[in-house]
């Protein structure tokens, strides 16, 4: 296979990481493939058990890795399957996306949302809306590390 | 290395169509660890199931990586698989290409790399992924129905049927709930006392059922099989166990307090049981009312009682039991319409709602069973129903229909021409909604042959003029407003959650939808169940329902539950958090944000400089961790992980994903 790096010269679509909490935006996500929504291609979607799970150093690394944006989808405050987890995430991720912007890297790239069960249209809008807004933004240059990306190819 | 295998599902043309699974399967062989790679058309037939077992056989694999639908739909059947050719379940995961790629995604060019790159990302996760054991719990083979109106009590019955205990918990001093105020159901006119009666005083005599009436929930801890439950038996004032029911005690108490069983529209005395049929027949202190309680005098229900059962002593008891499986059936509101000023409610006594109407016409009711107006206790000849009060209104109420109003209002229609034979009733709908078996005849009997007069429109303004009430609407088919002269009006208001649903959703961890009715797990395969394990719903508190629907749903509650009793063990979660206590500093974050108090400090002795001393660590409980991994995020030196999710998986996730090939 021809390893086309992640160049932003490429002129390719931004890579969009969503952490999906199982019980709501996971399944959100599911429900807008079973209702044939479309949104597009370059969201790729990680499954963890609750928006709780999230610890920042995974979404550091999705950024150093290349990821042009990523969000974090877990069940609206007050419905998360295990009581209490998504409003940890809603203090620990505020205060993350506050530091992000500290250290002088795009807090737009970094996005949280509540996304329940039944809203698989919200899933695909919220999918759209990041990815243009990512496009806008243009690649991840500052945190992205591009000795990665060869190295690993070249194992 | 691990040795992995994967296989990808073409899912007939569902992930066929849009993903080009020959070169998804060529990108696997590329994989790290990646020893075997195939696909075929439905995996999760049998055939598709057989080929990955022999598969893991005759390549010795100790990775299995299947590109299939989302891991919600089939990843317990591929697991199944695995464990039955012998590899831990946990071995295997699942890269959803149809619901998260070929579903959402047209073209064949974006839809293949992406199917590639999650393929990878399982791949890589899977490598990371250790053999996992599932505890097994013992279940409590007792269950807990909340609330005893119909539908707690036909589940209860059905559970006890099958030869389990159960406690119900009824927070009124009697069960029975709504349908105990009802005169008559439709579609048959069954008498609404004659048919519940008697399964309530089953339920009283059944071996297998606890009742504990004038009692609420206060807190539920732990998990299916063993849910930890805090009852409060609020004092009664009463024995139970003297009292005989004999009735004296309220007959002769001085006190006088709004009856809730007749929706204020009566008085009932301080020390009272709500309705005759009261099961169990034991009466009750209103504290806030009785003359004791609230000036230190009085004492005559003690006085005259002649079993001696009156108790002023008697404390709040607060109950620890443990069940397997929790029903939850606690029912309905009726809205309070008097947030719409055009209808009048509350200025006017000959303003009713459905429900303060219906009492009417029982013996036991407000007037006695004579349907006469409170304002000046003659019968009304002309009565006026308003349907959708509160209901079908996105704008000022609730979006969704009652369900149950047309109905009950066709009813009451026919009722008050048989109690009041020269009565006209005229009945304002927007449709008539009569989706049931024996409904569409019951209304049209309604209208043809008790001369009930539908008209389609709505009201604007009713205002009282001498002694009747002007109703102002328009007939919406015709287009003329129409004015009536009514002696009564009654207004069909809507069906509406509990006020403290949220509250017992709470208490429970069940979510509900926006108007707070509990939501059940699917819409369709899963109406009973809730997202929670072992907790169910039935009744009106998922969503408005009639009789016949809410008894059907509490013997399916009950059918689940008796399954779930049944069994002796069950699988607990195998994906719990597990701490380095070497690493862990005893900060004990991780306790205070556990929400299922599955971490506790434990103290470990550890060699240190030549001798031993003894630290502060924490501990996870594999039987009460849910797998949430809140513990894992707040941990600060990075000690506890999550199996099934751990840093490491997820990492691995996210930079096989990231990789742009």
């Amino acid at each position: 296979m021809s390893a086309v790096l992640n160049d932003p010269a490429v002129g390719r679509k931004p890579l969009i990481v969503a952490f999906c909490c199982n019980w709501c935006s996971y399944a959100g996500a599911d429900l807008a493939g079973t209702s044939r929504m479309h949104y597009p291609s370059n969201v790729k979607v990680i499954r963890v058990p609750c928006s709780g799970r999230i610890n920042p150093m995974f979404v550091l690394r999705a950024f150093q890795r290349g990821a042009d944006g990523v969000l974090v989808a877990g069940c609206h405050p007050g419905d998360c399957h295990y009581s209490t987890g998504n409003y940890h995430s809603r203090r620990r991720l505020s205060a993350f996306k506050r530091l992000l912007e500290f250290a002088g890297f795009e807090p737009e790239r970094f996005e949280v949302r509540w996304i329940s069960a039944s809203e698989g249209d919200k899933f695909a809008e919220e999918m759209e809306a990041m990815t243009a807004k990512i496009m806008a933004l243009g690649p991840n240059r500052k945190m992205r590390d591009a000795r990665w990306q060869s190295k690993s190819l070249s194992k | 290395m691990p040795r992995t295998g994967v296989f990808i599902c073409h899912c007939g043309t569902n992930i066929a169509a849009t993903v080009d699974i020959d070169k998804v399967v060529e990108a696997a062989r590329s994989f790290p660890g990646v020893v075997h790679a195939e696909d075929y058309r439905y995996l999760c037939s049998e055939v598709g199931q057989d080929l990955i077992k022999k598969a893991i056989k005759e390549h010795n694999l100790d990775r299995v990586v299947v590109g299939t639908c989302s891991p919600r739909m089939h990843e317990n059947t591929f697991r199944k698989a695995a464990a039955e050719a012998g590899l831990n379940p946990f071995l295997l995961e699942v890269a959803n290409i149809r619901e998260q790629c070929s579903w959402v995604h047209r073209d064949i060019a974006e839809a293949t790399p992406k199917a590639v790159a999650l393929v990878r990302a399982a791949t890589a996760k899977a490598a990371q992924n250790d053999p996992l054991e599932a505890p097994s719990m013992e279940v409590e083979k007792r269950a807990l129905v909340i609330g005893g109106g119909i539908a707690g009590i036909q589940a209860a019955l059905d559970i006890a049927e099958a030869g389990f205990t159960v406690d119900i918990v009824e927070r009124e001093p009697s069960i029975g709930g709504r349908m105990a105020q009802l005169e008559k159901t439709f579609p048959t006119l069954d008498c609404s006392a004659c048919i519940l009666t008697p399964k309530m005083v089953e339920v009283a005599q059944h071996p297998n059922i606890n009742l504990l009436t004038y009692s609420e929930v206060e807190q539920v801890n732990g998990f299916v099989g063993q849910f930890d439950v805090t009852i409060r038996k609020k004092a009664r004032s009463v024995d139970a166990t003297r009292c005989t029911g004999c009735g004296i005690c309220h007959e002769k108490c001085p006190k006088k307090a709004p009856a809730e069983f007749e929706m204020g529209r009566s008085t009932r005395k301080a020390i009272y049981v709500p309705f005759p049929q009261a099961v169990p027949n034991v009466p009750v202190i209103d504290r806030q009312a009785c003359l004791y309680f609230q000036k230190g005098r009085c004492q005559i229900c003690a006085k005259e009682c002649p079993a001696e059962a009156i108790d002023f002593e008697q404390q709040d008891e607060l109950l620890e039991r443990r069940y397997g499986a929790i029903i939850v059936s606690t029912g309905f509101d009726q809205m309070d319409p008097s947030g719409y000023g055009e209808y009048g409610y509350g200025q006017h006594p000959d303003i009713l709602t459905g429900l303060e109407f219906e009492r009417l016409f029982n013996a036991s009711g407000p007037t006695g069973g004579k349907v006469v107006r409170f304002s000046d206790g003659k019968p009304p000849k002309k009565v006026v129903f308003i349907q959708c009060v509160g209901s079908r209104d996105k704008a000022r109420g609730m979006n969704y229909c009652s369900k149950i109003c047309c109905m009950y209002t066709a009813k009451q229609a026919i009722l008050l021409k048989e109690k009041v034979p020269d009565a006209r009733s005229y009945i304002f709908y927007i449709d008539v909604r009569a989706a049931g078996k024996g409904y569409e005849e019951f209304q049209r009997r309604a209208a043809e042959e008790y001369d009930v007069a539908y008209l389609r429109g709505q009201v604007g303004k009713i205002f009282p003029e001498n002694d009747y009430l002007v109703v102002k609407g328009v007939d919406s088919l015709s287009g003329k407003t129409i004015e009536i002269k009514a002696d009564m009006v009654v207004l069909a208001a809507a069906s509406i959650a509990r006020a403290d649903a949220p509250v017992v959703g709470r208490i429970l961890g069940i979510n509900s939808d926006s108007y707070h009715f509990f939501n059940e797990a699917h819409p369709k395969l899963r109406p009973v169940e809730t997202h929670t394990a072992g907790v169910f719903i039935a009744g009106a508190c998922q969503a408005p329902k009639d009789i016949p629907d809410t008894v059907a749903q509490a013997g399916a509650a009950a059918a689940k539950t008796v399954s779930l009793l049944s069994k002796e063990v069950l699988q607990g979660e195998a994906c719990t958090a597990v701490v380095n206590q070497a690493e862990c500093s005893g900060c004990l974050y991780c306790e205070a944000v556990c929400p299922y108090g599955a971490v506790s400090a434990v103290e470990i002795e550890e060699r240190s400089a030549g001798g031993t001393i003894k630290r502060t660590v924490a501990e996870v409980n594999a039987a009460l961790c849910q797998g949430c991994g809140s513990c894992t995020a707040i941990c600060r030196s990075g000690s506890i992980n999550l199996k099934g999710f751990s840093n490491e998986q997820i990492l691995a996730e996210v930079d096989a994903i990231c990789l742009q090939c």
